[in-house]
């Protein structure tokens, strides 16, 4: 979903994701070793370490996060908006996230505001249909997601979200509808989660025939075999990518176990911002770091 | 010139649209109604309604958009109608607002001023009358206001917003409709210090915003039964001038600590403690307290008013601290 939908963007939009946020970092164009990095707790991961795997934020790129709070990245990415809206840019905001943030407030709130106010804004739902171990039609009345984003009068229509092409193809037309100032659009990205919820989840709310089943649609299989039948991909290119897959793999492994923890001295930096005469905590606000 | 608190931070506000188009204003009915407490009436129609925005009643979708417009290059101010409808916001404010700068390394400041009304005594109930400021002051990676006076009013708006990071600004209900003297040159304040609002020898008080006049009211009627006593506006809730009050306790020997809020956990409760660890041989008499009665503010204006900080109360603090010891 992330390499459907991050692929249409241009360098100046902005991308807000959740927790679950390394594809969509990495896919962005954040380093695999800085992201590795910053989950070994260095400086030299993409927040010096002071976020951690749920918190993966770059300027560069314009990533916003990784934001663990559940439908939390929402008002942000409304907000984004709304400065690119006042300020006359036509730049877009993509804000992802898992269809458990349906059930908050702020996704309900957050989706009011940007069609009121016709914000130059994407929502990506990926519903992969369970939030941690709790299934959406146990959480949901109304499990027709994209249905909810139409009653906010947005623009929302669901895409199999195991179809990389298919993805593809839903954001480039939504992404230019927005960025022509049609207002906030919705994408229902209708997927699975193969794995685990995290180390800590046993799995015990649902059957391994239903993994399998779903599984079988894995979407680099399957864009995989479509490539190949249409003689877009051969064996050799392939195992090419996955060479190259590992090898970049085996250098943020390098990177990140070479990298060093920040001083203790520097424990309370980057509380507030550092300037000139500040009393806080040191000098020179800004990017630092990798 | 003569100026009302709530024309006071009308003029901040209108100073900072002028300044700077970057700022602008968010919240619950500041445009066609006004403001709920008529802070913005007649923006609306000076800086339409692009700047002068009226929200939804969504708390957190409003504060969170005003914290994604900040980290995008905007300055916004916004406005929510009174502390407890913070609570729904919390989650923005906390979450977002006061860590993204240290989750992102540094990357991402949010300069973004919120503004809320705080504070009871105007028999509105338990959900329009808390003062939970110090609450806020417990925030790493916030700065906590408290105007008292017309000058702050006026002029820590602007100085909040040149701020790179969240800034809290808090009113109390009960000064929108004080009015006094204002310089015709007023401007922006420093956001850093306290501020000794009478000077005194024997005791020092210390409060912040909505309880400022009713300790300048206390200490007029020590005055006349000689005790002298010193009044320090804390003006910043977070970071403490500790400086200030430590200065001041060594001088006078003697505190008392006035707070609206309650007084377990409170802010009230960390200046006693700062007061203690850096200057406990300096005390004459241990560090005394007047805050609201641990109750949820009621309605029936006896109760309420029970439940408040008074003037009498805080002369019977002062007194015993006067008393006691050496």
């Amino acid at each position: 979903m992330a390499a459907g939908v991050l692929e249409t963007l241009a360098p100046e939009d902005a991308v807000l994701a959740t927790y679950r946020e390394h594809g969509h970092a990495l896919l962005r164009g954040v380093a695999a070793g800085a992201i590795l990095a910053e989950m070994y707790g260095h400086v030299e991961g993409c927040c010096r370490g002071r976020g951690g795997s749920m918190h993966l934020f770059d300027a560069a790129t314009r990533f916003y996060g990784g934001n663990a709070i559940v439908a939390g990245g929402l008002p942000l990415a409304v907000g984004m908006a709304l400065a690119d809206k006042m300020s006359g840019r036509s730049r877009v905001t993509v804000c992802f996230f898992g269809e458990g943030a349906v059930a908050e407030g702020e996704f309900h709130e957050s989706l009011n505001l940007a069609a009121l106010w016709q914000l130059p804004v994407l929502f990506c739902c990926e519903n992969n249909l369970y939030a941690m171990g709790t299934a959406l039609g146990r959480s949901e009345s109304q499990t027709d997601i994209a249905l909810k984003a139409a009653s906010y009068e947005i623009a929302a229509w669901a895409v199999d979200g195991m179809d990389v092409v298919a993805v593809e193809d839903a954001a480039r037309h939504a992404v230019e509808a927005v960025r022509a100032g049609g207002g906030p659009h919705f994408l229902e990205l209708r997927t699975y989660r193969f794995r685990a919820h995290s180390m800590f989840d046993p799995e015990r709310y649902r059957d391994k025939a239903e993994v399998a089943r779903w599984l079988e649609r894995d979407p680099i299989n399957l864009l995989r075999a479509a490539m190949e039948a249409a003689g877009q991909l051969t064996a050799q290119e392939w195992e090419q990518l996955q060479s190259d897959a590992d090898a970049e793999v085996a250098a943020a492994v390098d990177f990140a176990e070479a990298g060093t923890p920040e001083p203790l001295e520097d424990l309370t930096r980057f509380v507030y911002s550092e300037r000139a005469g500040n009393t806080g905590t040191g000098a020179g606000s800004g990017r630092s770091g990798p | 010139m003569k100026s009302s608190y709530r024309e006071a931070l009308r003029a901040g506000i209108r100073d900072a649209m002028l300044r700077d188009e970057r700022v602008f204003l968010m919240g619950e009915d500041v445009g066609s109604y006004g403001g709920s407490f008529a802070v913005s009436l007649g923006l609306l129609e000076e800086f339409g309604p692009e700047r002068i925005r009226d929200t939804p009643l969504s708390e957190s979708g409003f504060v969170g958009a005003g914290i994604g417009a900040a980290l995008a290059g905007m300055r916004p101010i916004v406005e929510i109608m009174t502390v407890n409808f913070s609570l729904l916001a919390l989650d923005q404010i906390v979450n977002n607002a006061a860590s993204l700068l240290h989750m992102s390394g540094g990357q991402f400041n949010v300069p973004i001023v919120i503004r809320m009304t705080t504070g009871a005594g105007r028999q509105l109930g338990a959900q329009h009358s808390h003062s939970l400021e110090g609450w806020f002051a417990h925030i790493p990676g916030l700065r906590i206001l408290a105007p008292a006076t017309l000058a702050d009013a006026r002029g820590m708006l602007w100085t909040a917003l040149e701020d790179p990071d969240p800034v809290l600004i808090f009113e109390h209900g009960s000064l929108y409709n004080v009015t006094g003297e204002l310089d015709d040159d007023a401007g922006p304040v420093d956001i850093d210090t306290a501020a000794i609002r009478r000077t005194g020898a024997d005791i020092t008080l210390i409060t912040y915003g909505g309880t400022l006049p009713a300790v300048l009211d206390a200490a007029e009627q020590l005055a006349a039964e000689g005790i002298d006593a010193e009044v320090l506006d804390l003006r910043t809730l977070r970071p403490l001038d500790e400086a200030a009050i430590l200065a001041s306790v060594r001088r006078t020997h003697r505190a008392v600590v006035v707070d609206e809020g309650w007084r377990s956990g409170s802010i009230s409760a960390e200046i006693s403690a700062r007061i203690t660890e850096n200057a406990f041989y300096d005390l004459d008499a241990p560090v005394g307290r007047v805050c609201s009665a641990e109750v949820p503010i009621p309605y029936a204006k006896h109760l309420e008013l029970a439940a408040l900080p008074s003037v009498d109360r805080i002369i019977a603090a002062a007194r015993q601290a006067v008393s006691a010891g050496g």
